[in-house]
């Protein structure tokens, strides 16, 4: 057999077809976000009232780093890391990833890494030095337990399932866009995927780095961070945060290219200054990487490097500012549909810059003294992260959840999410901005009565309760509609680009032919051209060449129809087409579905929990352990490599 | 497979730019190490001078400082013939990449065209710089100077460790392309795997150049 089934348990594990992968990442990511939520109500319900008492002071540490650690690379990236598997192939006219097999082993990484650093709640020693782990606290002398050797390796683990798939993804970018999708006519998901993976390819070799020196410390006695012999206690702090400044523009900017979909589609006009939205998303990552030690100002690097620091970090909100205008104007005279998709969307845009502002706040060095380690810090990174992140990532799964599944989301189930979400957030995160300015600290877990912060933690805890409760709505409609939600057909929302071109959910091989593009909205093109008259084309003979749209093969004046079958015309289809034509059928490569990969990702964090045991004192197993797994991991890795992606070409 | 076979015309489209995939991958990833040996060595030049307690690269440390008079530990002789070494192997891979493009053709009967002896050769002085780093790395722990004694040893044996292991990997992957090269001869259509390990191979060398130079030449 060429071709595996398409059902069962066995075919998800040896799935290489990117879209099932992003599936994957988007149901195993939302699993984490769950988790990191919980810990996050857990959090708020012991700082619900002064003095609380229902986790201790070591489990309230380990509560608020698992949550930090856990949204931020098991939630929100991976999260991302769902769109870009499912969407960039798509969007860019592709059949798959440059290198299908490494894409499955990017996911598999993932989900071990994300078990094994949970898996340290079972014997009590969750991380508990927070998401930064500031060294020298997580050094051997300050944290003797295996908390931190858990978040260390799991950080390296988590890290190669991000590079290997930063890998992949430049490399389509750059190496597989169907005719004429030239760099500029690449949708702006598309886009800030792009910028995002350089971010990914730059920054994490530099975590990687300082997580060795501490894994050293820690594991072979080596003094990178002991102070006593003569280390600097800064060097951590600036490995990390030259790593941590970059991620958080990894973190924003998917859900700037989210958005930057949505909005034109329900606002039925092209995205307001595409070529500065490219560029200033571009703009962001650079300067993101020049910024870091604005973490850092209350550590005291002088007035030179502060002022320098604080100016490049106010430079940044110009590029910010552009992308926040120019949502706005995509907006302005628009006819907009008010989704679900695109009340999450508009939120952002209102939310992100709160939280935006507030960080050109602390931007000011002096200002940052007084706000620092304060729960002003904790609103503003929320606003952020969930007022943007999130509802990006909110309007992302509205928007494209009939994509993945073939099936829309209810609108009434979805209001109720946007609404108890919106409400939530802003009164869990608002009032921690007047706590943190009447100066209650962050990572305190209990605090005395009456110095005014009482009534606004009581607040903050209700918000997150009920966000908690807002988002029971999104798993409760993800799981009504994935079998009984209305058909969705190929273009629900009347989008411009590619990805609406084919039926819902794709074939595995997603496009018949490969689609010639002509301009920035080829779907536009065929089925709305009064909205792109302003947008440039392809100047030959103002022939729009080649998009199939809804199943009718448009120009080209090829007679073959679409060969994927699925549903003529704009009339909604009354069941969900999956019948099409197999790939055989038409000729069509496809890759062999193989478990190596998860196999060779499995083996590399058996690997890697062997030095655990390095901790423990158990030198003899952990070699036994650790030579055995990279064995069989390059016994594996040698098979995947030397077995064929694909049939042999004719 | 039979089916796949009866299957008509199994093309891929081309791509965007025209080269392989794997040729823009190996890029991104040497863009990737480059951070990652930054990282390392702007590490051991921040640590630069800052040991409380002798073996130093460079400078004598005397009684008090250290508990016995102690010479610098740098061997700039020896380390000098094993870059030699290294660089040398860049040269083989060179010579093993153009044997593979042109085998068959012309003036590439002999030796020239005898991929298998140049990937060896590649491999055999890979495999040498290893030597080399070994004895080097027993000789300073001989001389008192080990990861744990002071910053200079964590951040030397940390950073060209680091480069240990991925001349260690070049020298596997090397030894597999003999292998494939044994076992049905690499041709021109071959080429392309054995220039991403040939850019590989080139990369670790001019992290050496880095290392060698900031490390052991600067005072």
């Amino acid at each position: 057999m060429a071709y595996g089934s398409n059902t069962g348990l066995w075919s998800w594990l040896t799935t290489v077809d990117h879209k099932r992968i992003g599936t994957l990442y988007l149901f195993t990511a939302l699993t984490f976000f769950m988790m990191g939520g919980f810990e996050a109500e857990l959090i708020r319900a012991q700082l619900q009232h002064p003095n609380g008492r229902l986790l201790g002071a070591e489990v309230y540490n380990q509560m608020f780093t698992m949550h930090g650690t856990t949204m931020v690379f098991l939630a929100i990236m991976p999260l991302s890391a769902a769109f870009f598997n499912f969407l960039i192939p798509l969007q860019i006219g592709a059949r798959d990833v440059a290198f299908p097999r490494l894409n499955a082993f990017s996911y598999w990484v993932y989900l071990f890494g994300g078990i094994f650093m949970n898996l340290s709640w079972f014997v009590g020693q969750a991380p508990n030095g927070g998401w930064f782990g500031y060294a020298p606290l997580t050094t051997m002398a300050y944290s003797p337990l295996l908390n931190i050797d858990f978040w260390v390796l799991g950080l390296q683990i988590l890290g190669v399932s991000s590079l290997a798939a930063a890998f992949n993804f430049i490399t389509t970018i750059i190496n597989m866009r169907a005719p004429g999708m030239n760099l500029m006519r690449m949708p702006m998901f598309t886009w800030m995927s792009f910028v995002v993976q350089f971010l990914l390819v730059l920054a994490f070799p530099v975590i990687t780095i300082a997580l060795v020196f501490l894994q050293f410390d820690r594991f072979f006695g080596t003094n990178f961070y002991t102070i006593a012999a003569g280390a600097d206690p800064l060097l951590w702090q600036h490995l990390f945060w030259i790593f941590g400044h970059p991620e958080v523009y990894i973190l924003i900017l998917p859900a700037f290219g989210l958005v930057s979909e949505v909005l034109p589609t329900f606002s039925r006009k092209p995205l307001f200054g595409y070529p500065v939205m490219v560029y200033s998303g571009m703009l962001i990552a650079f300067l993101g990487f020049g910024v870091w030690a604005h973490h850092m100002f209350a550590v005291g690097m002088g007035p030179i490097a502060d002022t320098m620091f604080s100016l490049a970090t106010m430079l940044i909100a110009i590029p910010t500012g552009v992308k926040i205008f120019n949502w706005i104007f995509t907006m302005w005279g628009g006819n907009i549909n008010f989704t679900v998709s695109m009340k999450f969307a508009i939120a952002l845009v209102g939310l992100f810059t709160i939280g935006g502002i507030s960080g050109v706040m602390h931007a000011s060095p002096t200002a940052d003294l007084q706000q620092t380690d304060s729960y002003f810090i904790v609103a503003h990174f929320h606003y952020v992260l969930f007022g943007g992140s999130m509802m990006g990532i909110f309007a992302g799964i509205y928007y494209y959840f009939p994509k993945f599944s073939g099936r829309m989301l209810s609108e009434k189930i979805g209001n109720w999410h946007f609404w108890l979400s919106f409400v939530g957030m802003n009164l869990t995160f608002f009032p921690m901005h007047f706590s943190g300015l009447a100066g209650m600290p962050r990572r305190i877990y209990q605090y005395d009565a009456n110095q005014g912060w009482d009534t606004y933690n009581a607040m903050s805890s209700y918000g997150a309760y009920l966000l908690g409760f807002a988002t029971l709505f999104l798993v409760y409609n993800m799981l009504k509609s994935w079998h009984g939600g209305a058909v969705a057909g190929n273009d629900p929302w009347g989008a411009p680009s590619l990805e609406w071109s084919i039926p819902s959910p794709p074939p595995d091989y997603n496009f018949a032919e490969i689609p010639r593009v002509s301009s920035r909205y080829p779907l536009w093109d065929v089925k709305s051209p009064e909205l792109t008259t302003d947008v440039p084309h392809t100047r030959e003979g103002e022939k729009r060449i080649d998009v199939d749209a809804a199943g009718q093969h448009v120009g080209g004046g090829k007679a073959i129809g679409n060969p994927a079958g699925a549903s003529s015309g704009a009339s909604r289809p009354t069941h969900v087409e999956r019948n099409h034509k197999t790939a055989e059928e038409l000729g069509i490569p496809m890759p062999y579905p193989t478990i190596k990969p998860l196999f060779v990702a499995l083996f590399m964090v058996t690997m890697f929990s062997g030095m655990l045991l390095i901790h423990k004192d158990k030198l003899g197993l952990a070699l036994a352990v650790i030579i055995t797994s990279a064995m069989l991991m390059t016994g594996f890795l040698y098979a995947w490599l030397l077995s064929p992606l694909e049939p042999e070409h004719h | 497979m039979d089916s796949a076979a009866a299957a008509p015309h199994f093309v891929h489209p081309p791509t965007t730019t025209g080269l392989d995939n794997r040729k823009v991958a190996i890029w991104a990833f040497i863009g990737s190490e480059c951070m990652l040996f930054a990282s390392l060595i702007s590490t051991y030049l921040i640590y630069k001078g800052r040991s409380v307690t002798g073996p130093f690269p460079h400078e004598a440390c005397n009684p008090p400082q250290c508990a016995v008079a102690l010479k610098p530990i740098l061997n700039i002789p020896v380390t000098s013939a094993s870059t030699f070494v290294l660089l040398m192997s860049s040269l083989f891979m060179v010579l093993a990449l153009e044997a593979v493009e042109n085998k068959g053709k012309a003036g590439y009967e002999g030796i020239r065209g005898s991929s298998k002896f140049w990937l060896m050769a590649t491999a055999i002085l890979g495999a040498t710089f290893l030597g080399f780093q070994a004895f080097e790395f027993t000789s300073f722990v001989h001389e008192g100077l080990t990861i744990r004694t002071n910053l200079f040893g964590s951040s030397f044996f940390t950073l060209t460790g680091f480069h240990g292991a991925h001349v260690t990997v070049g020298v596997l992957w090397l030894l597999t392309l003999f292998a494939i090269d044994m076992r049905r001869g690499l041709g021109p259509k071959d080429a392309l795997i054995v220039d991403i390990c040939a850019l590989y191979w080139h990369f670790v060398d001019v992290v050496w150049i880095a290392i060698f130079t900031l490390v052991y030449l600067i005072k």
